[in-house]
């Protein structure tokens, strides 16, 4: 006989097969040990006793469906989160976006907009304010939302505004949002530039002709399949010269397309597309 | 008698104090350890990888950073990142995760043993050494609950006793099956996983 354990790994896996035959969503691709994690966690904060009871509503009620894939699809980011990586890019990416009339990026998993926003920041201070247009994507259309609306927490400012000054930022941290009761909103002229869209990384295609590709802490949560197509889809966006930006524990060494770019600098999880030399 | 299970990975959970402790078992180890060890240490998020570079001149046995995706080796240690969650694979790689702090840490050390207890079962020892909060010890219950080992440090020899005594409450029924000195681990981590030629055999 299974142990309660043992029965609880064969219902996550029964689910998983269920949702991807019912909706399309294909989990087996992720990480087991952190999906896992995520659909426990659901589950308790659920009525259902276990997922086997759970799948019975999830396989017939979309809009119970819809609440787990948004829970579940959820990525944690913060303003300014890893210092030092916006440090490189504001000196050793930005010189180089100022010699094109025109910028574009792609921030693919933006999540609650977090990074987005601080890029925004960043590219304002450095003269660049209309001359870019950053498309963020998610596949969890209700941290979009959220993303838009462009409202944080004021209890995280202190935290964000010392990962700004540790990112080289010029000016008050201050100066980019007003508070509200226990919210910070931020500034609109941040979000003017940002196209907030809907795109998932396991079946929609890539973006043309993009400067910059961000994807940071989203690929740690995928399994190699799922990771390689992500990069050939990045490496299929960027221009020649184009930056492909990591998270900090993320690198390109021994994948696919590593053979065409090198990073700028050791550690800084950025990397250069060549321009190729057959041209 | 009974055969001794045999272990595919240690798993380490320390905080306040970790830093000497963890320099004091990893450089009495022997290099030929059998297992691979991983590590929760608290850590602030911008800490770089100083810990991981100041044990590995320390031991014998290879100490890193975890990166995603890895394959756990024999003697190696691997730390998890500041920052970051480590988590075992049920097919026993290692991964990153860059969700929320669970009680208040990221690394969590609850968050490791979990994954590491689902993807090892009986073949895991957990490990909680001096810490003053209550990580681990959820994950300790639930490593003992999928038929593995618990070692706790001695409260009495720990420099912060909290996270060992609440590992020990939180086994209360179950019983934890080593409490040791830290001056005693090395020798017991050798005797279980039989092989090694700590203290000449």
């Amino acid at each position: 006989m299974m142990t309660d354990d043992e029965i609880h790994d064969v219902e996550i896996r029964l689910l998983l097969e269920g949702i991807h035959q019912v909706y399309g969503y294909d989990f087996r691709d992720y990480a087991e040990a952190s999906i896992r994690r995520r659909l426990s966690h659901w589950l308790a904060e659920s009525p259902y006793a276990n997922f086997s009871e759970a799948q019975a509503h999830l396989l017939r009620e979309r809009p119970l469906f819809e609440a787990l894939l948004a829970g579940i699809t959820v990525n944690v980011t913060e303003m300014f989160r890893d210092p030092l990586f916006f440090k490189a890019v504001r000196e050793q990416v930005v010189p180089f976006l100022k010699t094109y009339p025109f910028v574009k990026i792609w921030h693919a998993g933006c999540a609650t907009g977090e990074e987005a926003y601080s890029m925004a920041i960043l590219l304002h201070e450095e003269g660049l304010a209309g001359r870019y247009r950053m498309y963020a994507t998610d596949i969890n259309e209700s941290v979009l939302q959220h993303a838009a609306e462009g409202v944080l927490s004021i209890g995280d400012m202190q935290r964000f505004t010392r990962n700004y000054q540790k990112s080289g930022g010029k000016r008050s941290f201050a100066d980019y949002y007003t508070a509200r009761y226990d919210r910070a909103i931020l500034a609109a002229e941040l979000r003017k530039d940002i196209v907030f869209a809907p795109h998932n990384l396991a079946v929609d295609a890539e973006f043309g002709e993009m400067h910059v590709v961000l994807c940071r802490n989203v690929m740690i949560y995928f399994k190699a399949a799922l990771k390689e197509r992500c990069l050939r889809l990045f490496d299929d966006s960027l221009l020649p010269g184009g930056f492909l930006c990591l998270g900090m524990k993320e690198n390109l060494e021994r994948r696919m397309p590593s053979e065409r770019y090198t990073e700028i600098a050791p550690g800084t999880r950025i990397y250069r597309k060549h321009y190729d030399r057959t041209a | 008698m009974t055969a001794l299970p045999k272990f595919r990975a240690v798993v380490i959970g320390v905080s306040s104090g970790g830093v000497q402790a963890l320099s004091a078992l990893l450089g009495t180890l022997p290099a030929d350890f059998a297992l691979p060890i991983l590590i929760v240490q608290h850590i602030g998020p911008d800490a770089g990888d100083g810990l991981a570079r100041l044990l590995d001149s320390q031991s014998p046995l290879h100490v890193k950073e975890a990166d995603e995706m890895e394959q756990p080796a024999p003697g190696h240690v691997y730390l998890a990142p500041p920052n970051y969650h480590l988590l075992v694979e049920p097919d026993g790689h290692l991964a990153l995760s860059a969700d929320l702090p669970v009680s208040y840490a990221r690394p969590s050390v609850d968050v490791l043993f979990e994954s590491a207890a689902e993807a090892f079962g009986p073949a895991l020892i957990g490990i909680i050494l001096t810490g003053a909060n209550h990580d681990g010890s959820r994950g300790l219950a639930h490593i003992k609950a999928r038929g593995g080992l618990a070692i706790v440090q001695d409260p009495a020899d720990a420099e912060a006793p909290q996270m060992p005594l609440a590992a020990i409450a939180a086994l209360a029924a179950s019983s934890v099956d080593h409490v040791v000195a830290l001056a005693a681990l090395p020798a017991l981590l050798v005797t279980l996983t039989h092989r090694g030629t700590c203290h000449g055999q």
